[in-house]
């Protein structure tokens, strides 16, 4: 089960640039910090965030263990035409999140 | 986390922020920087770094890189990376950017170990780097978690 | 100039009868008033609040079946933005038919023990804390209202004692930080009046949503106190005084803290 807070907009003009903002449960553990029985925990982090819009990359982020945990990431989007945006987070331990949105452009 | 051992031991302590040496670390973000900019000289300007100058506490820090751009398909910026001295790993993050963004803004949160210097790098579509820099001071939380 | 000067001091004189207006009588402060705008807006923002990860989490373990019942939270108490409202501004409280106070996670906790014949999920398991964070969310806004009673003002007067009492190697009490000092600064950061207005909280320092009780512990190993284990009573004492203190503040639950 993911945890995802996606915020963007349901509607937009044609060609408003919109601003879209995720938030995702993920410990971001660095690789770098010893755990309770003094060796290091593991790295555990997200490496990769993408958005496409209708199947077209318009966004992509390569993170380090200097993101924070439970990653944020804000950025901002051209609305040309209706359809979905589709938001990756991919990572350590194979891990794969997804959501989509959709935003109707009039 | 010496720092935290050190605080929990003498609570009523006054902080004293460190000043920046020169560590070995910034001579890894100067190498990580290199490598994203090759034998370009980055120009300083076009590219704002939002961060609080003081945080409270370093492991989520807020921060806004905007880069001036017309973000059209002849002129825009192609990526943004932000970069650390003072953190095991010089990178922060590399993102990928193109006109389908209309504006170059790219928010995140991160975390700082100490006080320092944070860098941001624009690549734009003309081939050049542009660079704009921050500096935060990080305080601690008096009343810290016990040391495992 | 002088007229300008004139206008900037009236300005300044307003600014401060105006704010003093609107804080009224009553001059106590969350501690999201201590943040920094950064951290203020954090928590303002519910889709950059990380904290509602956890409501979110909580929302969907309240609709989940658990135990040898096989009953969700939500087949007993329904929606919660309806069960749930205002529920949590006055926890602790003694549950029908108990004879002391429990807090919200606590009372939590009952329910699985005895609706859902689950086991007790243990102190700061991320779904108990989520399953408060989402509970106590559906107060967000509401004042504190703590419950009276002859058993539970004796609790409450145990945890005033507390809180007054000097302890630890330092031979401090709650109250030389939290009454006497609050506002001032300690290694570079404000102490806060210590209202427990906004909790489970989204702790900066622990990267996690964590509970009041973890939060005393801090300070109690701040001040090299015996930090007593996350199920004392003690605990539940003590809340139940911080919540008289805070009376009538709104809660805020998730709230960020540095
Ligand atoms: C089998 C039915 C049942 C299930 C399942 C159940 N509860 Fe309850 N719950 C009750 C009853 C009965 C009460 C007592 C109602 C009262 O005192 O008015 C109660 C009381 C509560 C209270 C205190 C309400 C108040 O007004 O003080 C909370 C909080 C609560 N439950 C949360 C939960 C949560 C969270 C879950 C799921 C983990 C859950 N309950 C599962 C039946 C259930
Ligand atoms: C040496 C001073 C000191 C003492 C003594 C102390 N605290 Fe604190 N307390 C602090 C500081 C400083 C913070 C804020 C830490 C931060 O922001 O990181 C804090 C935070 C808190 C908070 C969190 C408030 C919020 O906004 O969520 C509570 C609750 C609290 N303390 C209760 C107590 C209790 C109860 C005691 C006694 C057992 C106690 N404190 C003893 C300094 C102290």
């Amino acid at each position: 089960m993911s945890n995802i807070l996606v915020n963007a907009p349901k509607t937009a003009r044609r060609g408003e640039v919109v601003e879209i903002k995720a938030l995702i449960l993920h410990p971001m553990e660095t690789g770098f910090r010893p755990g309770p029985n003094g060796r290091i925990i593991p790295r555990n982090i997200i490496e990769r965030f993408t958005a496409t819009w209708n199947g077209a990359e318009i966004f992509a982020m390569e993170m380090s263990p200097a993101i924070a945990a439970n990653p944020f990431v804000s950025f901002f989007a051209q609305a040309r035409e209706s359809g979905t945006v589709v938001l990756r987070w991919t990572g350590d331990e194979g891990f794969a999140a997804e959501e989509r949105v959709a935003i109707a452009v009039e | 986390m010496d720092r935290r051992r050190f605080l929990t031991g003498t609570t009523a302590a006054v902080l004293v922020l460190p000043l920046a040496p020169a560590s070995a670390t910034q001579e890894a973000m100067a190498e990580a920087i290199r490598k994203v900019v090759g034998t370009a000289t980055p120009t300083e300007g076009r590219v704002k770094l939002d961060v609080p100058p003081l945080v409270e506490n370093g492991s989520t820090v807020p921060l806004t890189v905007t880069v001036e751009s017309p973000m059209s398909e002849a002129d825009h910026v192609k990526a943004i990376h932000v970069f650390n001295e003072k953190n095991p790993q010089p990178n922060v993050f590399s993102a990928r950017l193109g006109p389908r963004n209309g504006k170059a803004v790219v928010g995140t949160r991160v975390k700082l170990g100490d006080s320092q210097r944070i860098i941001a790098i624009a690549e734009t579509s003309d081939g050049r780097f542009w660079s704009g820099g921050a500096d935060v001071i990080v305080t601690l939380a008096a009343c810290l978690e016990e040391s495992p | 100039m002088t007229a300008r000067l004139l206008a900037f001091g009236l300005a300044l004189v307003f600014a401060a009868s105006y704010a003093a207006a609107q804080a009224g009588a009553d001059k106590r402060r969350s501690g999201y008033q201590d943040m920094g705008e950064a951290l203020q807006k954090m928590q303002d923002d519910d889709t950059a609040n990380p904290g509602m990860l956890f409501v979110q989490l909580g929302g969907q373990l309240w609709a989940k079946p658990a135990g040898a019942e096989n009953k969700s939270c939500a087949d007993c108490h329904g929606v919660a933005a309806d069960s749930m409202k205002g529920v949590a501004t006055r926890y602790p409280a003694i549950p029908q038919g108990a004879d002391r106070p429990v807090d919200l996670e606590g009372r939590i906790n009952m329910c699985r023990t005895e609706n859902q014949k689950a086991e007790r999920l243990p102190p700061e398991n991320r779904d108990l804390l989520s399953l408060e964070a989402y509970v106590a969310h559906q107060s967000r806004g509401m004042p504190i209202a703590p419950p009276y009673g002859p058993v539970v003002d004796a609790f409450r007067a145990q945890g005033e004692g507390i809180y007054r009492r000097r302890q630890g190697q330092l031979n401090l009490s709650c109250a030389i930080c939290h009454d006497d000092n609050a506002g001032k600064k300690l290694a570079g950061i404000v102490i806060p009046e210590a209202h427990p207005t906004g909790y489970p909280i989204y702790r900066l320092e622990w990267q996690a949503l964590g509970s009041l009780k973890r939060r005393l512990r801090n300070c109690l190993v701040g001040i090299r106190a015996e930090a007593w284990s996350l199920d004392a009573p003690e605990y539940v004492a003590l809340e139940l005084y911080l919540m008289e203190r805070a009376k009538g503040m709104k809660l805020e639950t998730p709230a960020v803290r540095p």
